[in-house]
């Protein structure tokens, strides 16, 4: 069972599609970073490569660097750099870090369930 | 007895110690302040207690638990330095909303939307949800950096509020990232030249639950929060402050419609300027007991006596003379109500009322169990500086006993007395004994510090109670020794001698009687004195008269003596003559030895 954070309610057929990630949805990710440092260059690199292998074709990246506009923190929400939203499919989902491990990303993204 | 003056012994040491100490404190305040820069919040009182304020351009942490005021000291440091000392400020709040927080601080009278317009201040609300975050690989908090920063560009920010950064933990399990992240943060703000309040919930047995204070380290406050007897005091402390002297006592403080007040009492010091005015207590025989010109003006009079003996129309005595000068009274009346006491004191021929209507005169009355004694102290303090009276009357002391235990009220009373002598405000403190006790022993132990103490008793006598006052102490000046009867009339209180001799102290009627017997008594010796005066007088006059007739007699006898010496003269002439003519006709001789005698009694 998800946790109903997003803003809008889901129905019920929203949330099963939701569960499964491999249906043709589009994929908005956004990766907020603050300069061209070896962290952020490192997580582009990570990112770039989780989704050609599990969304390719279906998936946008915009990459919002905070060096140049700060402004665009607060929307977000941001505190950690680098962090990876998920802006589509809802609900926001936010990963945090370099994503140097894939596993976690994933299960972050919401592309694998946790594993226990 | 003997504890009680060991106490009261160990009292006065103790006094002396903090006055002392309070002294010192002072004498380093102005080095201090020259050294570090200070960053004045503008809280009443709490700039007193950090000597200035807080370090400028330096982080400061508030602590303390749930509910003890922490975002309000944050937000009125923020708004105050905006309104007051045109620094602008950047509240990052992680708990609540910028609505919330807008909403809550509505209440204290601060408009937030406003000062936002005006680009005094800028708020920002960072929410971490733990799960909406997963985390993977290395990160840092740049992006509370860069808010941080965007924030503080935007309005030239020179105030910094963190409430409460703690959140950070609970959002991110990385604490060692964290943690280096924190420390980079302070030493940001430092560098950026702003003054920080970081704040902090307490943890158990430290200053906050993830040990902030490791890295804000240059002052740290912390804010408490107790609840005693289910009354609930608020009390501040500074823990540090490097580089500068600072108070370091727990100070009560308030939260009320005006916002976050301390108290700082304790700091005060015995500097104040005294007074040679003297103030009438409004009874003319009581001025004449105290060296005949009445009270010393910002002195401090305590009355103490059982219940009954009139020491509330003792106060509204000094009162009405008071506001009949044209001064202004602050009456606390913890027992009655301002109609009551109104009402009662007409009984005695004074109109509390007309100065009441005139604005001289406020009775504020309040139980004394409503409030904590830091919220009644603060009360005072504050009603003090708003009325500006010349004279406060606390109706009774001890009523707030019941508001905190022994010590406390003790010590919040000596607060008070420092606090109005330090403005020159007269006091008089009535003090209710319980019937038990030596009359000498006040339910408060403030005996040593008030410089006039006046006691009232009953003397129970003849079937009759009656009401005496005597001047126990008043310093700097004769005052009588005697005790006085003190009648309530229907035109106010008087004092008349009360009958001292051999059957004791005598009051009421008993006194009448006695005096009416006196009276008699008096009577019945003058009478005797007139007989023994018109006694004298006959035995005078006999004895006068004695003395012309013996005066008369010695005088005829005086002239028959000479009558007889006289005649003897004459006698002996004759016989003289005789006896001459006798030796004449004989024929004797001129140089006989009888001419002798002849020229003898020629030449007598």
């Amino acid at each position: 069972m998800k946790k109903a954070s997003a803003k809008t309610p889901l129905s019920l057929e929203e949330l099963a599609r939701h569960q499964s990630p491999d249906d043709a949805e589009k994929w908005d990710l956004r990766l907020y970073v603050a300069g061209q440092t070896p962290r952020s260059v490192a997580a582009f690199a990570n990112l770039k490569r989780l989704c050609e292998e599990h969304l390719a074709g279906r998936y946008s990246i915009e990459v919002i660097d905070l060096m140049k506009h700060p402004q665009l923190a607060a929307g977000d929400q941001i505190l950690a750099i680098p962090t990876l939203v998920r802006k589509l499919p809802q609900p926001i989902r936010k990963i945090v870090g370099d994503l140097r491990d894939g596993e976690r990303a994933l299960v972050g993204l919401q592309l694998r369930p946790a594993k226990n | 007895m003997h504890a009680y003056e060991c106490r009261f012994r160990i009292g006065i040491i103790s006094l002396k110690k903090r006055h002392s100490m309070s002294t010192i404190a002072t004498s380093q305040i102005s080095t201090a302040d020259q050294s570090l820069p200070k960053a004045p919040t503008g809280i009443p009182g709490l700039d007193e207690v950090t000597n200035g304020g807080l370090p400028r351009g330096r982080p400061t942490l508030v602590c303390g638990s749930a509910g003890c005021g922490k975002t309000l000291l944050a937000m009125e440091f923020l708004i105050r330095g905006a309104i007051e000392f045109r620094e602008p400020g950047v509240f990052i709040a992680f708990e609540e909303t910028v609505e919330d927080l807008t909403q809550n601080v509505r209440s204290l009278g601060f408009d937030l939307n406003k000062l936002v317009r005006q680009k005094k201040l800028a708020l920002d609300f960072v929410r971490v949800e733990r799960n909406e975050i997963e985390e993977t690989g290395e990160y840092d908090l740049e992006g509370l950096f860069i808010r941080l920063n965007a924030a503080i560009d935007s309005i030239g920010a020179k105030r910094v509020v963190l409430d409460t950064i703690e959140a950070l933990f609970s959002g991110l399990q990385n604490e060692g990232i964290l943690r280096a992240e924190l420390r980079r943060l302070f030493r940001w703000l430092k560098d950026k030249g702003v003054t920080a309040i970081i704040t902090g919930e307490r943890g158990d047995g430290t200053l906050t639950r993830r040990g902030l204070e490791e890295y804000v380290s240059d002052c740290v406050i912390l804010l408490d929060h107790r609840v005693n007897d289910q009354i609930s005091t608020r009390r501040m402390r500074i823990v540090k402050y490097r580089g500068t002297t600072h108070g370091t006592n727990e100070y009560p403080f308030l939260i009320d419609e005006e916002g976050f007040s301390v108290l700082p009492i304790t700091s005060l010091g015995l500097q104040h300027t005294v007074s040679d005015e003297r103030i009438s207590s409004g009874i003319p025989r009581l001025d004449t007991m105290l060296g005949g010109a009445g009270f010393y003006r910002g002195s401090t009079i305590l009355v103490s006596g059982t219940a009954g003996t009139g020491k509330t129309s003792l106060a509204t005595h000094f009162v009405n003379a008071a506001c009949e000068r044209g001064e202004r009274c602050l009456y606390f009346a913890f027992e009655e109500s301002p109609g009551q006491l109104i009402r009662n004191m007409r009984s005695i021929g004074l109109d509390l009322g007309k100065f009441v209507k005139k604005g001289l005169l406020n009775i504020h009355s309040s139980r004394a169990t409503l409030y904590g004694l830091e919220m009644h102290l603060a009360l005072i303090h504050k009603m003090v500086q708003q009325f500006k009276p010349d004279i406060v009357v606390a109706d009774p002391i001890g009523a707030l006993m019941t508001a905190g235990s022994g010590r406390d009220a003790n010590l919040m009373i000596i607060r008070l007395i420092d606090f109005l002598k330090a403005r020159g405000v007269t006091a008089m403190l009535i003090n209710l004994t319980s019937g038990g006790d030596t009359l000498e022993h006040t339910a408060v132990d403030i005996s040593s510090i008030v410089d006039s103490w006046l006691l009232l008793r009953d003397v129970e006598l003849g079937g009759e109670r009656n009401r005496a006052l005597y001047v126990l102490k008043s310093r700097g000046m004769r005052h009588s020794n005697q005790l006085r009867e003190f009648l309530l009339t229907d035109h106010g209180v008087e004092l008349l001698d009360v009958y001292v001799g051999p059957e004791g102290v005598l009051t009421g009627s008993s006194r009448m009687s006695l005096e009416a017997r006196e009276r008699a008594s008096v009577l019945a010796v003058r009478q005797e004195a007139e007989r023994k005066e018109r006694e004298r007088q006959r035995k005078r006059e006999a004895l006068e008269a004695k003395i012309i007739a013996l005066r008369k007699e010695f005088e005829s006898e005086e002239t028959e003596s000479v009558l007889l010496a006289s005649e003897e003269v004459n006698r002996r002439q004759r016989l003289e003559n005789e006896q001459h003519a006798m030796a004449i006709s004989r024929g004797a001789d001129e140089a006989n030895g009888d001419a002798r005698p002849r020229r003898k009694l020629n030449s007598k």
